[in-house]
This record gives structure tokens, C-alpha cells and sequence, in this order.
């Protein structure tokens, strides 16, 4: 919303620059997004072609004759295709500071001598005055502009560019702003004064109204203006619309429109000929009923639409935009004026529905009174009759079925304090409601009584009115408090706090973390192998593109996408992880977002370093990832082969903790891997947090006492079939009783090993709580883990060594 | 033949002197060790002469036990002299002799780094949790009833226009969509407000999403901290006490705040508040030049708030006449751009290695 400065001093006074009226609007609420400085134009002023003759020397120039009302006249050359004798011309003359039309910079106006002849000033485009683009000729000033006037009085304002806020309706009108600066600057507003005669009959025996959906319309005015003479609006009223970005068009529609900006109440105009009966109903639109707008639109109507309609047809949408058959035109000699109020949620609707969020929707879907239209309609029907002539009907038409009974609303000291933890005094805040045009009145120390003005709607409960003072006051002398009663606590943070700590343990294993669009499309979710339709995806309406048209089901398809968009760009390692919610359709409940830890790692595990031998991630590594998380967590993982589209079909594994799933580790499949240009081994792993949240052992985790007596180490290596799990071996170890840990130090799989064999190196650490083992205690319990081994898992020990006490 | 005190007394001192003597030009260790068993070894030279003590007689044996001890332990502690000696040559060769390339690159350890959002919030949510605010969180894909109805923006508000929404494809009995992913972190509010009596004070970050075209400051989707702290006795005095005090930890403690009047219709009043521009200390311009982070401005806009709305303590069964609240919500994907200078907010989701590797 643009605002000259220039209006809102004929409805309020101030003295004080722009710029502290903008700081104050936007302090009070009321953003002023930018002050516009039109003028500025030294030395400049309106002239008088008095003549315009041929340049001696020059086929496009010319010579004219320029009066600025003073002794004489200047001479200047001029080469615009449209100046001619008897015009008013902006007139710069040497010393002005004008655009270069060629540049675009300013620059200062010397004398010149064009083609043998002296040139002293300029008749000035649009563009050299910087007032728009047109430079195809010179900015011809309309006639009744005051000769020799300076350009800056003529032309030159200040507009304020408002961005209101969606429940000030009134904040899109001059009449509304008038009364925040009034509130500011401790002056007084003064409405316009309408003041108009009405002749001949009463406008009830000319024109009937009958609301029939008083739900939808609860009150419609009305005035009828005859005999007008449509056409173009005088300056003064053509300028106040294009300063506010209004296009005129006529006189009669332009008043309107005018209105609308003083007022915030839109307006709607009907050539009175056009109205079948001269009868109005304002009615539920008919099923298969349809309108042409003014826009030449033909809409579809139904039951949910509020039309203006005479004894047949549709003639408006209400409060919407007009019907094209009954709009003013250049015949137009009686108009038929409508103020009126919509129901804002059907406005909106209806709007929406023909997508025409027009001036008027944006005003009445913000839910403007019932007590705005007379205003507004008795300020247009004057304005029409001085710019358009005709005489007005007696009397205006007003239905209005079930009057609101005015609102008086109680504001108490009492509030205030325990809202914005300090005191007003009554009399501070009736002077504050009243300068914003409320009628208030104190009561006692401790109350007030206030109504809202007309075009205040947003005034609905006693808080409202503490934020007007407030606002106003200043939300500077509000003290400033730390808080101080007792710190509540919530339950049931322990999730997060969980997740936390696998980020960190993550973190602390190298990862970079990343964070990912949350939504996916179906073709990076084919490319990854990871669905190949959308059947179980949870599917946005309105994406704001394919790519995003999914919510993500899985975290493995943007991992891709991170790692093949930072292989090409020269990645040489990339070990990345990312800590997020899924979605998983859940019917018609919302969907689960489990949380998800999910990591890809990516070429050189090594630095490039002077010190490390190259070497690739492999499948080990991502889940010694896993392993190193479990353990710092407290608890064991299990691994078994898995069978999982995404991932190597010989490198796979599930992970379950306690019994339960909760991830899985492998190699990504060499296809996907291709699919998104990596070379070479990719590696994955994934974690769902919240499920293994829920398998973490309920107990509290308890300190072991530290042991006081030495281990003894035994090295064995051992044959046995390569079908024969690690995890199995480990486990016939580990159960021995003395056996603490042991350690897998050697795997050899080369040709020296039998066929389908294979040889391991583990080292066993033996140790009691409560004695030195002796000799004897130690070997007899390799002993049993040899023959265990032989017995169950058919393995044949190479040699054993005897390895140091540590 | 038998030994005189003195003849023995005479062998120790030769043993001495030529042990002495001995150990004078010895610089290893190994030598020293050589000395050691030739001389004070079980076969070594004054054990040797030790051993015929027995065969003196009595009388003697006191005068000459003493002497042989004292022989003993000055050879002792010579020796010990002479290993110190040889020990201290050793390490003065250190520098000379194991010298490596200090200025070599450094074996790398891996270092692992959050995402320059999680850090933010984090440290975000931290400022809080030192006032009393406890972290929680809540679903991103939502109801309309808890981003909108329950914040006082009931369906054809003009105020639902702030908050472009990406709806979920479902239907409710009624036919309406009525599944969204959420705008803001706001409907804990009252998902909060319904499961806790009061008081409440929780900051809740998460993602959220907005329909918008994207561009170097707009994506559609970001992330926000909502506060909410409802108690009896909560004022505006308490919101700005809190937010001032918020600002001073995540921005410096000489930033200065403003609070200016704002609209969310779950807010009455409501609140936006700015700071201080850190770059330019409020002035607009730097060295001469307009300052870019502020706009020349001197402020930036760094967060909404406002006194809880009745209607929304009301809808959850608070009654507004005992309770009162206040809620704020805070964009970290601003306040991360604005701390670290970064430009565009695209940044944050494309997880350009060479962009995550600066933080």
C-alpha cells in the first residue's frame, strides 16, 4: 500500500520529517517497507510552449519559445516528436540536476550551443525528471497546471510504502494511517467533511434493494447519482490514484476507487440503465448460473457465490468484482452507487475460487464493519458529483437486517499489568484509544470503557486494547524481566537426548554430518533402487517440484545424491552422515517419523598425506562404525547377512540389538553405485534410532570393579571352512569360562590355505576376578576352547604360541 | 698364611684406585655394566678381597669390614656418577643424532563436524535451557488443527496467507485436506499445552516447510525454535527479559535489542525484535559503505514473539484470567547466515563438502 505524505496532510497535521513518520509506523506496527522521495527537481518548474518553430539547421529539432511566467522567455532546441505550441511542459533550466536518459546517472544542465544554436534549459521526459521510463518525448503537464510554479510543489511528494499487516484492513486506507500518525504525533485527525444536495425523488421510489442472504451481505447502501457526464478524472484525483498504483479510468469508477483508498471500504459502481427493473436482490448465486466480469471473463457460478443480481441476471460478484454488462461506460448518465459489507470467509472463498483477489477481496476478507459503508458511500457520492457532475437522489438505500448493537469494551489497570507487567494510568490509555478515533471513557481509576471506530475490525477482546497502548506508548517503556518462578520439567525427552548421542558419537568417529531436503521424487528413489512406485510414499499435493513430490522414506537415496554431487566435484574421501526423520504413511493417522542415522563413506580412508599408505573405505569400516556406536552405547550388536536391494548382495548385514533390528550395514550395490557416477566401493550403514532406543536395556548402566589380577594371553590359529561365521567362533571363545576377551588379529585366505578354508589368528586374554592364573589354569582352559572349536565348528589349530602377560 | 688387617686394607686400596682409574675413561653404558661385574660383581675383584675378611682375626675383622664397606660404597657411588655421566652424554647427542622435521605435515586424525545448523540450534537451544526452558520436540507432518485452528487462524483467515502451505495428499471425513506439513514449529503450542498443567517452558526446534519459491534468502524449507513459557504471572516485561538475554548469548553481550509492535495471530500483543547490526554496530554503514548484512538499516529482524493469544490458552483449557504466556519463534537458518556471512540459504541443504568443511 503507497501513501503520499501529501494526502495524509490534508486529513492530519505533523511537522515532523518522514523518515521519524516511518520509524514511528513501524515501531507502533505498521512496517514501512521504503519512503519514496518523488521530486527533488532544483530549478525546475511549469512552462508554457508559446511557440515552436523550425531549427535552422536541423530536420528533428526544433526551436521553442518557453514562458515561465516571469519578463522573458527562453529559447531552447528540442528534438521530442510531441512537443507542440500551447502545451504545459516541465521546464528545466541551466543548473538543474536531471537524469542522463543515455546513463542513467544525474548530471547538471550547462548551456549549449545545438547545431549553431544557444540552448539554455530543457524541456524534460518522464525519465530525466525520474519520475518513469518514457523518454520517447517530453512529459506534457495537463493545462490547468500553475505557470511557473516550481516542478517540486507541482509534482514532487513523499510516499510512504506501507506492508500491513493482514488484520489491519484499515491500514489499507489513507483515513486509517491518518489516525496512527494522529496516535504519534499527539494530533488530531480531520475526516473529510462530505457535504453534498440531493434533489428530486427519493431514491426508494427509483431503486429497491432486498438482501436475500443476509448471512453472506449483512448490510447494502446505496445512492444514486443522475445525470452525470462520464470521462476522464480531473488531475489532481488521477495523480492521488497513480501515486497509489491505481490506474485511472474514469471519472465515476476512479472515485470509487479513491473512496476505497480514503476509506478502506471498496466501492462498486452500476449504470442504473442496465439494471433490469431497477430492482437489486442480492442472492446465492443459481446452480449453472454465470457472469461475465468486467475483465470479460465468463465464470461459472454455484450456491457457494454471492452475486448482485437485478430481476434476472447476475450483475456483480459481491464485493468481488463486477459483472462487464452493467459496468460504467462513456454512455453512462445514471450511476447506481454500492458500499456494502460481505462475510469475509466467503469473500476470501470466492475469490480464490475464480482466482480474483482483487483490491476489494483484500480489503473484505479481512472482515470490514458493518458501520464502514455509509461513510464511505456518502464520501463517493459527493466526490462523483464534483468531478462528474448530476444531481443525487434523496435519501441513500440502506439494508441492513440485524444492526450490530455497538461494542463497548472494559479495559482495567488490572490487565494491563498482568499482560505487559506494568502500570498505565486510565487517563494515559483513553487519550492514547482516543487519538486512535475510539470514543473512550474513564470509568474510575481502574477501568475504562472504549468502542472501536468504524474501521477498526480487529478490536475484538481486552487485549486488543492493551496492545493499543502499548503499542502506541511504546513498546520501549515496557520493563525488562528475567523470569523467576519455579523451572517446570516435561516428560519424555529421552529420544532426543538419545539421538543427540549418537550424533555426537558419530561426529566424534570422523562423519561430517549433513541434513537433506526432506522430500524426494520417485526418479532418485528408482535410481538408488529403492522403490519403483509411490504406492506406500506419503505424497505432497502441491510439491514445489517432481524432485520433491515425495516425503522421504528412507534417508539412503539423498546420501546418494550428496556423495555423487560431491564426487563430482573432486571429492577424494567422503564420510557422511545424517541425523533425520523418515515418513511412513500410517493409514489415516498422521505418519511415523522415526529418527534415522544413515552414513555413506567413500574413497580414501587414508589421508593423502606423506604418512599413510592409500587405502579404500570398505565394508569393515562402516561397520566398525556401527560396532564402536553400539559398544560407547553399552550394548552388543548382532550381524547377519542380509538380503536388501540397496546393498551388495554378498556384503550385507542386518544389526539387531537385544533380538530386535535395528539397521543395517553393507556395500552399496555396484549398480546404484554406477547410477549415480561413483567409481569404486561405496559403503553404507544405517541406524534407526528410534527403534533401537527402544532396545536399549532398561537397566542402569553400573560400574565393573577394576580387576587386580594379571591376564594371560595365549595365541591360536586356527583352519576351519570359510561357510563358518566369525561371529560363531567368537562366540565358543568367548563362552569359556577365565576367557575375558579375545581378539581376531589375523585372517589368511591365500593359496596357502587349503581349499575352502580358512586360517585365523585370535588372541585370547584369560583372567580371574580373584587369583593369578597359573600355567596350568590357563592351558587347560585353551584346551577346552580348542576342542570346542573342533567339535562344534570343525576347526584344527595350526599352532599355538605363548604371548606376553600383560 | 694368613691375612693382617693391614695387608687386606692395602689390597682395597689398590682395588680402588685401579677401579678409579678404570672408570675414568668409560663413556657406555655397556662398559659401565663390564666395570660393574669385574669389580663389584659376585666374582669381581673386591668381592674377591671381601671374602678373605673371614680369615682375619677377630680383632681385626671390625677395622677391616669398615674399610671394605667404605670402599664399597664410594665404588657404588662412583659408579652411579659415572652411569648419570654417561646418560646425560647420551641425550646431549639427542638434538644431533634422532633430529626429525618438526615443519612435516602432522599425521591427520579424524575429525568429524556437525552441520553448521545442528551447531546453531544447538547453541540456540542452549541460551534457553540456562533460562529454564526445556527442549522438546513434535511432528513435522501435522494436522490443520494444530498449525492453524488451535493458533487462532481458523480456515479463510487472511492471516493464513503468511504461511504458504504444502499439503498432504489425504482427504478427512469431510473431504478436506486437512494433513500439511507443518509451517512453523508453533502447533506444539498447543500439543503441549494439552498433555502438561501448567507452567510451561519448552523450545521446540524442527524443520518446517513453506510453499515459496526458493532464491538465495527463501527456501521452502527451514528451521525454527519455538519458545513457550505460560505461568501465572508472565509478562511482557518477562518476554523481553528472556529475548534480551537470549540475544546477548548468541549475538555478544553489547548487542542492543528493539522490540517493535508485530502481528501472529496467536499473539496478543505481538512482538518482532531486532538487534543491533553486529557488522556495522548499528551504524548502517561501514567505512563508508552501506553496510549489506542490515540493509543499512542498523537493525536486523531476528525474531517474532507475542503474549499468548487467550483464545489459544482457552482452546487448550487454560483459563486465560489466572494464566498468561509467552511464545516466540526464531529461524536459525537466518541467524546462521547472519553469524557466519553466509549468503545464500540453498547452502545449507545442498552439503557442498567444501561448505560443511568451514564450520
Amino acid at each position: 500500500m503507497k501513501i503520499p505524505l501529501s494526502w495524509l496532510r490534508e486529513l492530519v497535521d505533523f511537522d515532523i520529517p518522514a523518515e521519524d513518520i516511518a520509524h514511528g509506523l513501524t515501531m507502533a506496527g505498521l512496517e514501512v517497507g521504503d519512503v519514496i522521495v518523488v521530486g527533488g527537481w532544483e530549478n525546475c518548474s511549469v512552462g508554457f510552449v508559446e511557440r515552436v518553430e523550425r531549427h535552422p539547421n536541423a530536420d528533428r529539432l526544433v526551436l521553442c519559445t518557453v514562458d515561465l511566467g516571469e519578463d522573458a522567455p527562453h529559447q531552447v532546441v528540442c528534438g521530442a516528436p510531441n512537443v507542440a505550441q500551447g502545451q504545459k511542459i516541465a521546464f528545466a533550466q541551466v543548473g538543474a540536476s536531471l537524469i542522463d536518459a543515455r546513463n542513467g546517472k544525474l548530471s547538471k544542465l550547462k548551456p549549449a550551443k545545438i547545431r549553431g544554436v544557444v540552448s539554455r534549459g530543457m524541456v524534460c521526459s518522464e525519465r530525466e525528471l525520474g519520475l518513469g521510463e518514457d523518454h520517447d518525448g517530453i512529459l506534457v503537464l495537463p493545462s490547468d497546471a500553475p505557470l511557473g510554479m516550481a516542478l517540486d510543489d507541482y509534482l514532487g511528494d513523499t510516499i510512504l510504502d506501507l506492508e500491513p499487516t493482514p488484520n489491519r484492513s484499515d491500514w489499507l486506507s489513507v483515513l486509517g494511517v491518518a489516525y496512527e500518525v494522529a496516535a504519534l504525533t499527539g494530533n488530531r485527525v480531520r475526516p473529510p467533511e462530505v457535504l453534498y444536495t440531493e434533489e428530486g425523488q427519493e431514491i426508494r421510489n427509483l431503486l429497491s434493494v432486498n438482501i436475500q442472504d443476509a448471512d453472506l451481505c449483512p448490510r447494502y447502501t446505496a445512492s444514486l447519482i443522475r445525470g452525470i457526464r462520464v470521462g476522464p478524472s480531473p488531475r489532481w484525483l488521477q495523480k492521488r490514484l497513480e501515486q497509489c498504483d491505481v490506474r485511472p479510468i474514469n471519472n465515476v469508477v476512479d472515485v470509487t476507487n479513491y473512496v476505497m483508498l480514503e476509506y478502506g471500504q471498496p466501492l462498486h459502481a452500476f449504470d442504473y440503465e442496465t439494471l433490469l427493473r431497477q430492482r437489486i436482490h442480492v442472492r446465492r448465486a443459481y446452480t449453472g448460473e454465470t457472469m461475465t466480469t468486467l475483465d470479460e471473463i465468463e465464470i461459472p457460478l454455484g450456491s457457494d457465490h454471492l452475486v448482485i443480481a437485478d430481476d434476472r441476471d447476475a450483475r456483480a460478484l459481491g464485493g468481488v468484482i463486477g459483472g462487464l454488462d452493467s459496468g460504467i461506460t462513456e454512455a453512462t448518465t445514471d450511476v447506481v452507487l454500492e458500499s456494502a459489507s460481505f462475510d469475509p470467509s466467503n469473500n476470501r472463498r470466492t475469490a480464490a475460487d475464480f482466482s480474483l483477489r482483487t483490491e476489494a477481496t483484500v480489503r473484505f476478507e479481512k472482515g470490514l464493519r458493518p458501520d464502514l459503508p455509509p461513510l464511505a458511500l456518502r464520501r463517493a457520492t459527493q466526490l462523483i458529483q464534483q468531478v462528474a457532475g448530476g444531481t443525487v437522489a434523496r435519501g441513500i438505500i440502506d439494508v441492513y437486517p440485524e444492526r450490530e448493537k455497538p461494542r463497548p469494551m472494559l479495559l482495567t489497570t488490572a490487565r494491563m499489568k498482568q499482560v505487559l507487567g506494568m502500570e498505565h494510568s486510565m487517563e494515559q490509555a483513553a487519550s492514547v484509544l482516543r487519538s486512535l478515533g475510539f470514543d473512550a471513557a474513564v470509568e474510575n481509576d481502574e477501568t475504562l470503557r472504549a468502542t472501536a471506530p468504524p474501521w477498526r475490525s480487529d478490536i475484538i477482546i481486552e487485549d486488543d486494547l492493551v496492545e493499543e497502548v502499548a503499542r502506541i506508548v511504546g513498546y520501549d517503556s515496557i520493563p525488562t524481566e528475567m523470569l523467576e518462578t519455579a523451572i517446570p520439567y516435561h516428560d519424555g525427552q529421552e529420544l532426543r537426548a538419545f539421538r543427540e548421542r549418537v550424533r555426537d558419537l558419530l561426529v566424534r568417529q570422523g562423519l561430517q554430518e549433513i541434513i537433506s531436503y526432506s522430500a524426494v521424487g520417485l526418479d532418485l528413489l528408482r535410481k538408488a533402487r529403492i522403490a519403483d512406485t509411490d504406492d506406500d510414499l506419503l505424497t505432497v499435493s502441491n510439491p514445489m517440484s517432481r524432485e520433491f513430490k515425495y516425503m522421504r522414506p528412507t534417508l539412503r537415496a539423498s546420501l546418494m545424491n550428496t556423495l555423487s554431487y560431491n564426487v563430482a566435484r573432486d571429492a577424494r574421501a567422503v564420510a557422511i552422515f545424517e541425523m533425520g526423520r523418515i515418513y511412513l504413511k500410517q493409514g489415516e493417522d498422521l505418519p511415523q517419523e522415526p529418527e534415522i542415522a544413515a552414513g555413506l563413506l567413500h574413497g580414501q580412508r587414508t589421508g593423502e598425506g606423506w604418512l599413510s599408505a592409500p587405502a579404500s573405505y570398505d565394508f569393515y569400516d562402516a561397520k566398525g562404525i556401527v560396532e564402536s556406536l553400539l559398544g560407547r552405547l553399552g550394548v552388543e550388536g548382532e550381524f547377519r547377512p542380509l538380503a536388501d536391494d540397496f546393498l551388495h548382495p554378498g556384503k550385507a548385514a542386518a544389526v539387531s540389538v537385544n533380538g530386535a533390528v535395528v539397521g543395517s550395514v553393507g556395500e552399496v550395490h555396484p549398480l546404484t553405485a554406477e547410477a549415480f557416477e561413483v567409481d569404486g566401493t561405496v559403503v553404507f550403514f544405517e541406524i534407526n534410532v528410534t527403534r533401537l532406543f527402544e532396545a536399549m536395556p532398561q537397566a542402569r548402566q553400573s560400574v565393573k570393579p577394576l580387576y587386580r589380577f594379571p591376564a594371560s594371553l595365549r595365541d591360536i590359529s586356527i583352519l576351519v571352512g570359510r561357510d563358518v561365521p566369525a561371529a560363531r567362533i567368537q562366540q565358543i571363545i568367548d563362552g569359556q569360562p577365565l576367557v575375558e576377551r579375545a581378539v581376531l588379529f589375523d585372517v589368511y585366505e591365500g593359496d596357502e590355505a587349503p581349499p575352502g578354508q580358512v586360517s585365523l589368528g585370535y588372541r585370547i586374554h584369560f583372567r580371574a576376578p580373584n587369583r593369578t592364573l597359573s600355567a596350568r589354569d590357563v592351558n587347560r582352559s585353551l584346551a577346552r576352547v580348542l576342542s570346542l572349536l573342533e567339535r562344534e565348528v570343525g576347526a584344527v589349530q595350526r599352532g599355538a604360541g605363548e604371548g606376553d602377560v600383560a | 698364611m694368613s691375612m693382617t688387617s693391614a695387608q687386606l686394607i692395602e689390597d682395597l686400596g689398590g682395588v680402588q684406585s685401579e677401579a678409579l682409574d678404570e672408570l675414568q675413561g668409560l663413556t657406555s653404558e655397556e662398559s659401565l655394566e663390564e666395570w660393574r661385574v669385574k669389580f663389584l660383581g659376585r666374582r669381581g675383584r673386591l668381592t674377591t678381597v671381601l671374602r678373605t675378611l673371614g680369615s682375619l682375626p677377630p680383632e681385626d675383622r671390625r677395622a677391616a669390614g669398615q674399610e671394605a664397606n667404605r670402599t664399597k660404597t664410594l665404588l657404588e657411588e662412583e659408579l652411579g656418577a659415572a652411569r648419570r655421566r654417561v646418560r646425560e652424554g647420551r641425550f646431549a647427542l639427542l638434538a644431533e643424532q634422532e633430529q626429525i622435521d618438526v615443519t612435516r605435515p602432522g599425521r591427520p586424525a579424524t575429525v568429524g563436524r556437525y552441520h553448521p545448523l545442528t551447531q546453531i540450534i544447538r547453541e540456540m537451544c542452549d541460551a534457553f535451557v540456562s533460562m529454564g526452558f526445556q527442549v522438546i520436540e513434535g511432528p513435522e507432518v501435522e494436522w490443520d488443527h494444530y498449525n492453524f485452528e488451535m493458533l487462532n487462524i481458523p480456515s479463510d483467515h487472511p492471516a493464513r496467507d503468511m504461511f504458504n502451505t504444502l499439503w498432504i495428499d489425504h482427504k478427512d471425513a469431510e473431504g478436506r485436506q486437512s494433513m500439511l506439513l507443518r509451517t512453523h514449529t508453533s502447533p506444539m503450542q498447543a500439543r503441549t499445552m494439552e498433555k502438561t498443567d501448567p507452567p510451561v517452558r519448552v523450545v521446540v526446534p524442527g524443520k518446517v516447510y513453506r510453499y515459496e519459491a526458493t532464491d538465495a534468502t527463501h527456501e521452502w524449507h527451514f528451521h525454527q525454535i519455538e519458545g513457550l513459557a505460560v505461568d501465572k504471572g508472565i509478562t511482557m516485561a518477562h518476554l523481553k527479559g528472556t529475548l534480551y538475554e537470549f540475544a546477548r548469548r548468541v549475538f555478544g553481550p553489547e548487542r542492543k535489542v528493539r522490540f517493535r509492535c508485530d502481528y501472529f495471530p496467536f499473539v496478543e500483543p505481538g512482538v518482532d525484535m531486532s538487534i543491533d547490526c553486529f557488522v556495522c554496530e548499528g551504524q548502517g554503514s561501514v567505512n563508508g559503505s552501506p553496510c549489506t548484512v542490515c540493509r543499512e538499516a542498523g537493525w536486523i529482524e531476528i525474531l517474532g514473539a507475542g503474549m499468548v493469544h487467550p483464545k489459544v490458552l482457552s482452546d487448550v483449557g487454560y483459563d486465560p484470567a489466572i494464566y498468561t504466556g509467552f511464545a516466540f519463534g526464531i529461524g536459525p537458518d537466518r541467524v546462521a547466515m547472519l553469524k557466519y556471512g553466509i549468503e545464500d540459504i540453498r547452502l545449507f541443504y545442498s552439503n557442498d563438502l567444501r561448505f560443511l568443511g568451514q564450520f
